[in-house]
């Protein structure tokens, strides 16, 4: 979905940057990070480990741990600045405008209180009901979210669930106030392989019948291809490419992203062999100057040792890459990659 | 959860069997109980014939049995050194003991575990950092010094409390009270915070590190993501599960307080259990000695007993006995 | 040339650690550090730096006796800075004598505790059945019991089977036997876990194959994962037992007055307070916390430094 101004976008970040100040110097974890999600949309945020993915979900929710903190940049939702709020005003925020889900359904639930209760205290956190009418729209959402039985399961505790019920469980919490977005960060990762796509599948089917953006982070690009509407690549705290996701997929722009699109083996195609992309992230505290990616780079040349691009027009997508511009990439420059 | 009762108490009872099992051994095998009924012209065979006499010639399963019989029924002999019934003795001295240990308690209890708190809550404040200064002061001084400490400064040079001694006590049935007497009550000012610091210090630093634990959580952090208000998530969620770790402890440290009496009885001339456990070691008077172990045991076991079912209770996943059932996908 | 190049090697990677970096950071664990080896390093040189030997029969006099310490009083005396006790004992010799032996039981007993513990803890874990259900059942059973309890036991008992005056000859391997005996059950517990869980893996099942001996293997593996938590649980120790000992000493049931320590020392001041001469129970105990602060202090840090969650 392309946001105009007739349909303004739900969640805007622009030149986002965050940072952790340690003793051996300031960390940049997310730098200069823009991109808008449009209302009932699906963004994919993938990239490694380290990419800075989760530390920017973290700082859309408003809770990004200390010494972590927003350096700069500007978060709205609907229209609104919310990463400048008091405490008190984005806890009104939280959960009954934009929901969270984490990675691992067990330790995300409070081992001593029942799933009703939890369900029933965070809607009544938001909403207006009284305790019955709360605990019905419990029992509804534990129903959407496919638990059997919900009518007796709603008082039992989180140890008494599987893996698999149990994201559904925290699925529900996410959604009982009526979000409209919902930072989900790697929510299948910590489930068995044979449980990720149903809940995935049930992540994007109530999303889209609540009509309720989702942002979903995860290094898996296969739940990508299957789920988001648009994806954005990250890379070294930056965001490389981005794009409606059977064009990112299918035709990278960016030289990360067609290293991360040869690297998944699919059925029924032929791979002689998967690519492989050399080289590792490099650390947060040595980026290399110009472009982040240039010394895993096949394609690089001079300009990308010195000057570091920003999101360009590339086809239908933006890709960080000089290859997408006029002037090009200057005098290519071989590799010299060590051994990581 | 029958199952769950029926172990525990299995378990209890074997490690009463062995305190009791140490404690005869004691009285047995440790110095003649012989030499210390007599005098010095007793020839050998009327000292054999008192040991026969004594049943202390059968064997030893048989000598143990009776040993738990007799110590079921509060019969654990003589003194060594005062020559009178131990369980007389005992009997006369429990109140002291238990109402100092119970006055100790409550201090630990209300001031300790909302100190914790507040120090967990909120680490950085200058408030919680003074308190952990003050509190590592109570974990290095011994009690004694603790006690004489008090002494010097509110009897000795204020005038303001006694420095030893259980001031008036009021008798009620076999019991005796010190609650019931402005003098009593003042005794047991000093005396109950000596008891009560060293502990206090460890529930207040074992309840900050709890709390600081849970308010890491990944629970914690997602009731934060739900929006939930500060006060339902401190108090609510955080102190709940930082409590049931607490309550084992707790329960625990009513244990030791009447332990640890020993000291603190020494310091301020309680007549207590303690005080007359010290004077049985310095003595050693063994009879005395092992019926304070005993008693001892018996009072750790049922409270490690009901502390363990208080945790169950609370925490619902100990309540399948531990098993936890798993339905469907 | 190459020891001494490995040695300033090993220096380097320690001051450009993170654990020496949390330490300078924290001016209250660098004061505590300061005191506490001031105070060790004192009273280990008490033999060198102590102006008197006041356990000495030959060198006291009575007359000496019941000095106030010198800034306190006009009757002080620069020979007897802190004062002296009723016998004409120097106040100060004395507290150095005895920290010393506040340090050694302290210290003995904790290393006792750890290498029984240790042992225990391995025989229990890989030899299970048996041998580990007793062992943990007398685990089980002594940790009912507080450790002062335990060590006031033994004591009881053992003066209960030899004579009073073998008793005060050996009461320090008494007292460390049996402040050893009430803290080994912490480490043992450890170990155990460690090994249970090493004992189950390939490695160990492949060298009984190959024929090596598991046991030997384990330690090399297992060892070097526990010296974190056993290190943390001495620390830990350190201070209890010497607060432990200086308890049993005021009790009078620990180390005697021939040969006192802080404990001690205290116990015989205290029967004087009541009559004003505070000095000879005021100074050892001020001695005492002081020791067993900067060692819960340091231990504090170290265990916050070791500590990879807090990072």
């Amino acid at each position: 979905m392309v946001t105009t101004s007739n349909n303004p976008p739900l969640l805007e970040v622009k030149n986002l940057r965050v940072e952790f100040p340690t003793r051996r110097g300031t960390l940049l974890a997310v730098d200069d990070v823009s991109f808008d999600i449009a209302p009932g949309e699906v963004l994919g945020v993938v990239g490694e480990s380290g990419a800075g993915k989760s530390l920017t979900g973290n700082a859309i929710i408003g809770l990004l741990e200390p010494p972590g903190r927003i350096a700069a940049g500007e978060i709205r939702l609907e229209g609104r600045r919310i990463d400048n709020l008091p405490y008190e005003e984005m806890r009104k925020v939280r959960g009954a405008r934009i929901g969270a889900i984490f990675q691992d359904p067990l330790t995300s639930l409070n081992p001593l209180y029942s799933v009703g209760r939890q369900l029933v205290e965070t809607i009544q956190t938001h909403l207006p009901l009284s305790g019955s009418e709360a605990r019905k729209r419990a029992l509804d959402l534990l129903k959407e979210v496919g638990i059997p039985g919900a009518e007796s399961r709603i008082d039992h505790y989180p140890h008494q669930f599987s893996g698999g019920m149990r994201q559904r469980v925290v699925i529900a919490l996410a959604l009982c106030a009526g979000p409209r977005l919902i930072v989900a960060d790697e929510p299948t990762t910590a489930l068995d392989v044979s449980i990720q796509a149903q809940i995935i599948a049930l992540l994007k089917r109530l999303c889209r019948e609540h009509s309720t953006a989702v942002m979903l982070v995860t290094h898996d690009m296969g739940v990508i291809a299957e789920t988001a509407d648009r994806v954005a690549v990250m890379y070294a705290g930056r965001i490389v490419e981005i794009g409606p996701v059977r064009d990112v997929v299918k035709h990278a722009k960016h030289p990360y992203t067609k290293g991360l699109m040869g690297s998944i083996p699919s059925l029924g195609v032929r791979h002689d062999r998967l690519t492989q992309i050399d080289g590792a992230m490099p650390r947060l505290t040595e980026i290399p100057a110009g472009c982040a990616f240039n010394p895993r780079c096949t394609e690089r040349g001079q300009r990308c040792l010195v000057e570091r691009p920003e999101l360009m027009s590339a086809g239908a997508s933006r890709a960080a890459c000089w290859l997408h511009d006029r002037g090009g990439v200057g005098a290519p420059v071989a590799r010299e990659l060590v051994d990581a | 959860m029958l199952a769950f009762i029926l172990r525990r108490l299995l378990q209890s009872i074997a490690v009463l069997l062995t305190v009791g099992l140490v404690a005869f051994s004691l009285f047995r095998y440790v110095g003649d109980p012989i030499n210390a009924m007599v005098g010095q012209d007793t020839t050998m065979e009327q000292r054999d014939e008192l040991r026969t006499k004594l049943g202390l010639n059968d064997p030893a399963p048989i000598q143990f049995a009776r040993f738990i019989y007799n110590a079921s029924r509060g019969n654990f002999g003589l003194s060594y050194r005062t020559s009178e019934p131990v369980g007389r003795l005992i009997l006369e001295r429990v109140p002291a003991t238990l109402e100092l240990s119970f006055c100790a308690a409550i201090f630990i209890l209300f001031v300790g575990v909302p100190m914790g708190v507040y120090t967990g809550l909120y680490p950085q404040h200058w408030s919680s950092r003074l308190l952990q200064a003050v509190s590592l002061f109570g974990v290095s001084l011994p009690p004694f010094l603790v006690g004489i400490l008090l002494i010097l400064i509110f009897a000795v040079s204020l005038h303001w409390l006694p420095s030893f001694g259980r001031g008036e006590t009021v008798q009620l049935g076999w019991w005796t009270t010190n609650f019931l007497t402005w003098s009593g009550l003042k005794a047991l000012i000093l005396p109950s915070i000596t008891l009560g610091l060293f502990q206090l210090t460890l529930i207040m630093r074992l309840v900050r590190s709890e709390m600081l634990e849970v308010m890491r959580t990944d629970y914690i952090k997602f009731a934060r993501a739900r929006g939930l208000t500060n006060r339902a998530i401190n108090f609510g969620h955080a102190l709940k599960n930082t409590l049931v770790p607490v309550i084992t402890v707790f329960g625990l440290q009513l244990g030791s307080l009447i332990a640890f009496a020993v000291v603190t009885e020494t310091v301020f001339a309680w007549p207590g259990v303690g005080q007359l456990f010290i004077q049985s070691v310095q003595f050693s008077d063994i009879p005395v000695m092992a019926a304070y172990l005993l008693l001892i045991g018996l009072l750790f076991v049922v409270i490690n007993l009901v502390v363990d079912l208080l945790y169950s209770a609370v925490d619902p996943r100990l309540r399948g006995g531990g098993s936890v059932r798993v339905a469907g996908h | 040339m190459a020891t001494s190049s490995a040695l300033g090697g090993w220096l380097h990677r320690v001051t450009d650690s993170d654990v020496w970096w949390s330490f300078k950071s924290s001016p209250m664990t660098v004061t505590a550090a300061a005191v506490t080896f001031f105070i060790v390093a004192v009273a280990f040189l008490s033999p060198v730096l102590a102006p008197h030997t006041p356990f000495d029969p030959a060198t006291l006099s009575l007359s000496d006796g019941l000095k106030p310490p010198v800034l306190v009083s006009d009757d002080g005396d620069w020979t007897f800075p802190l004062g002296t006790d009723d016998q004409g004992r120097d106040v100060l010799s004395s507290i150095m004598y005895g920290t010393r032996l506040s340090l050694e039981v302290g210290l003995a007993s904790v290393i006792f505790a750890m290498v029984l513990g240790i042992a225990l803890g391995l025989v229990s874990g890989y030899f299970g059945g048996t041998v580990d259900a007793v062992i943990m059942r007398v685990a089980d059973v002594q940790l009912t019991f507080p450790a002062i309890l335990v060590a006031l036991l033994i004591d009881g008992v053992v003066r209960g089977l030899i004579s009073v005056q073998r008793h005060d000859e050996i009461a320090l391997f008494v007292i460390v036997g049996a402040i050893g005996l009430s803290f080994w059950v912490s480490y043992a517990r450890t170990v155990r876990g460690s090994v249970m869980v090493e004992k189950n893996k390939e490695y160990v099942q492949a060298a009984r194959v190959i024929g090596l001996s598991p046991v030997l293997i384990m330690i090399r593996h297992v060892l070097p994962n526990v010296t974190g938590p056993v290190l943390v649980i001495a620390t830990l120790n350190l201070g209890l037992a010497i607060i432990t000992e200086a308890t049993l000493s005021f009790l009078g049931v620990g180390l005697p007055s021939t040969e006192p320590s802080l404990g001690t020392l205290i116990r015989l001041g205290n029967e004087l307070l009541q009559s004003g001469e505070w000095w000879i129970t005021v100074f050892p105990g001020i001695t005492l916390a002081a020791l067993v602060l900067g060692v819960n202090l340091l231990g504090d840090w170290l265990r916050d430094a070791l500590n990879p969650k807090l990072r």
